[in-house]
């Protein structure tokens, strides 16, 4: 793997064989010394042009992990708020030696222009490109959802037949687009679900099922909702008229909750607003998935830039360390 | 100066040569009597009246880094092109008597194409007050083709004030056709491909609803109107219906919006990146098949230059806009005449005669009359490009094109009598402050 800018054309088997990496890392999560020498001498730069600690933290923790030198770069108070290109961004990085650049960015296919600029021979990966993909947050939802299914069987699977409902604002998520291609490359039967301001245009050529309607969603019976955060400038723009009336009609409440299966699971990419699109009740459920979430992006971010670093050079895999 | 254009094809399929005798055309037949002429052996090539562009930028005053009058002409001479017509979205904006007779009397001076300034609709391209229309009008650039390009006229009742008001002048108003409040932050076309891209759409409802309010306020008021870069199936329909009314509504599309489709966006490149933007395959077929039947008039490039900087970028940062006058005649060639849809003939209205009769450019009439302006295009249709930047004489590089293989080439361009291309190339028409020092570009 040379870059990761998307999940759209990934294969099932390359997934699997991915998701199965990340198991050996979560194992190493486990030890006395959570720490791999993998990529020693390596530097990984995080380049966030676009505020997020959370996923900020959770590569900079894996790259930590594997030995990796850390080099975060943020937009706020940097060359880039002074008007810098992502070109010269992009050459300054180069400049200092940098083997992979984990990349935010507010505009959608900005990781695809780096990695295809010439501008820097590094390896790319997103972590979150304007309302296009973020691939590693649809690789942890895969690897939260396998692992609750299957335990510690689930090495070698994929999610065949797994009905996952996604509900809330998909016309801007990048983590409903990821999770749609790679979701259903794994087999999994996806629908979406939103009132219509929020789904794009064209929708209906996706792979996917779509419902107007949560109660007509959650009729279908999902083994997993995941619940997409809904951000309140939305409300300006006529997406919907008010929170409250998003709530009562597309808000995992309560009482939409309470007639779930046990087994149900609810997922949820975070920062959640509690209350609005998920109650408090359901996001800390022992059906919530949402810590486990967090947990888990650390070994699937420790598994990308393994096999985006370490794979690249040739070098004997690592991977039977790993899972020692 | 005598010019004998020996043996070229006419656009009739005619064969015959051309005798131009002080700028204008004194011969057209089997065996004219040369005399003391320089010679351009034409056999195997098509001479089309001069081209006509109804939609360029070029940049000057303001971003003479892009382009300027004299690197914009150039350009255009390279294209087959003998007159332009210079959108006002210059920096200050061609909406005073002042700029647009600075901007013409650039054109004059460097005398490679004749360069005719459209006038702003309104002060600033803002859509709040009327620009002074008669003064440009007035003016010694007699300017006769007024529009916000870049900007639509988005209010109803300013846009039809100056529906009126610009028809007192007998000229007409180039519409922008594009909703603001539907396109906010647009990126692409809106498709099932911009929702799987992330992009912001660019809804095709946002042109056809604008066309077809200005096409029924031309009709109330009885004014000529003009849409720029139709570039959707829906907008042909709503002319096509126009026309039938009797409506005085004249369209054009651009080169890139019969080629291109957006499927191109995939790749994120910003040299794709124009507004409006590159649509579907259905659209693209329905475009071309307005040019064919007439529904759209003309062919215009909006020939936009930007600088590398503008491009180099992720696409919600880029420009929009690609140069296009170098390789105009090769894509329209590419859409519409290699698959017989349309003849050299069809080429020489809707690229020159029809486009100088909408801006009320004398001495296209009639091209190959005795006694018209000799304005001609030699091309070569059986050449074969690969374009790279060498094809590209203009001052920047954002073409679709590089890389592509195109068909067709100018060989030669005569401008009111006189070569502006031989052998494919820009003859030194002058240079311009502006031009000292710049390296060529490799």
């Amino acid at each position: 793997m040379r870059h990761l800018l998307s999940t759209r054309g990934l294969a099932r088997d390359e997934v699997v064989d991915l998701l199965d990496v990340a198991e050996g890392m979560a194992d190493v999560e486990r030890r006395e010394v959570r720490k791999l020498p993998t990529l020693r001498g390596r530097t990984v730069v995080n380049l966030f042009l676009e505020d997020s600690t959370r996923t900020r933290i959770s590569f900079e923790a894996a790259a930590k992990r594997l030995s990796a030198d850390v080099i975060n770069f943020a937009a706020k108070g940097s060359s880039v708020s002074k008007g810098e290109s992502l070109k010269d961004t992009a050459q300054t990085l180069a400049a200092m030696g940098a083997d992979a650049v984990v990349l935010r960015h507010p505009a959608s296919g900005a990781a695809q222009v780096l990695a295809q600029s010439g501008w820097i021979d590094a390896a790319v990966v997103n972590a979150g490109d304007g309302t296009h993909e973020h691939p590693t947050q649809a690789l942890l939802d895969a690897f939260t959802i396998r692992r609750r299914l299957h335990g510690a069987d689930a090495r070698g699977r994929d999610l065949d037949s797994v009905e996952i409902a996604i509900v809330g604002d998909v016309l801007h998520s990048r983590v409903a687009r990821s999770n749609v291609w790679l979701l259903t490359a794994l087999g999994a039967r996806v629908r979406l679900c939103a009132p219509a301001t929020l789904l794009p245009i064209g929708v209906g050529g996706w792979p996917v099922e779509t419902d107007l309607h949560l109660d007509d969603a959650l009729a279908h019976r999902p083994d997993v909702v995941m619940m997409l955060r809904i951000q309140a400038e939305r409300m300006d723009a006529a997406y919907f008229p008010t929170a409250r009336e998003y709530a009562r009609e597309w808000g995992l409440d309560d009482a939409r909750f309470g007639r779930l299966p046990e087994a149900t699971m609810v997922m949820h990419p975070g920062p959640m607003n509690r209350g609005l699109e998920i109650s408090a009740r359901a996001a800390d459920s022992a059906a919530s998935t949402v810590l486990e979430q967090v947990a888990n992006g650390v070994s699937i971010r420790m598994a990308v830039l393994y096999l985006a670093l370490a794979g690249e050079h040739g070098r004997a895999p690592e991977v039977a360390e790993v899972g020692a | 100066m005598r010019l004998h254009i020996a043996g070229a094809v006419i656009p009739d399929g005619r064969r015959a040569d051309i005798l131009v005798v002080d700028g204008r055309i004194a011969e057209v037949g089997d065996r004219v009597d040369a005399g003391a002429a320089t010679r351009i052996d034409a056999d195997g090539l098509v001479a089309l009246p001069g081209l006509v562009d109804l939609h360029t930028h070029l940049r000057e005053p303001g971003a003479e880094q892009s382009e300027t009058v004299l690197s914009g002409s150039r350009a255009a001479a390279a294209g087959g092109y003998t007159a332009v017509f210079a959108m006002a979205n210059t920096q200050p904006v061609a909406d005073t008597a002042g700029v647009v007779e600075q901007v013409h009397a650039l054109g004059a001076r460097h005398g490679i194409v004749d360069v005719r300034p459209v006038g702003a609709v309104t002060v600033g391209l803002a859509g709040e007050r009327l620009a002074e229309i008669g003064a440009m009008a007035r003016s010694r650039a007699r300017v006769s083709v007024f529009s916000d390009d870049g900007h639509c006229v988005a209010d109803a009742q300013l846009m039809r004030r100056a529906l009126e008001y610009v028809a007192t002048f007998d000229g007409v108003v180039a519409q922008h056709a594009q909703e603001p409040r539907l396109t906010q932050g647009a990126q692409m076309n809106e498709s099932q491909l911009s929702g799987e891209l992330g992009l912001r759409g660019w809804p095709a409802v946002a042109e056809e609803s604008i066309v077809a309010r200005d096409v029924l306020l031309a009709h109330h008021v009885g004014a000529r109107l003009h849409v720029c870069h139709v570039s959707t199936a829906g907008t042909v329909d709503v002319l096509r219906w126009a026309k039938a009314r009797g409506i005085e509504v004249t369209a054009e599309v651009t080169p890139h919006h019969l080629l291109l489709t957006e499927e191109l966006v995939r790749g994120y490149d910003p040299r794709y990146k124009v507004n409006p933007p590159l649509r579907s395959a259905d659209d693209v077929e329905a475009l071309r098949a307005a040019l064919a039947d007439g529904t759209i008039d003309v062919v215009a490039t909006d020939h936009a230059p930007h600088p590398p900087e503008a491009k180099e970028c992720a696409w919600d940062e880029a420009a929009n806009g690609m140069v296009g006058l170098e390789t105009a005649l090769s894509v329209v060639q590419r859409a519409v005449v290699e698959d017989g849809r349309m003849d050299w003939a069809d080429i020489a209205r809707v690229m020159s005669t029809a486009p100088a009769r909408i801006g009320r450019l004398g001495g296209y009439d009639a091209p190959l009359a005795p006694g018209a302006p000799a304005h001609l295009a030699l091309v070569d249709p059986s050449a074969l490009r690969v374009i790279d930047t060498g094809h590209l004489v203009g001052r920047s590089a954002n073409s679709p094109y590089l890389g592509a293989t195109l068909p067709g080439a100018v060989v030669a361009t005569v401008h009111a009598g006189r070569p502006t291309v031989l052998d494919g190339r820009v003859l030194d028409g002058g240079s311009d402050d502006a031009d000292a020092g710049v390296a060529p570009r490799g």
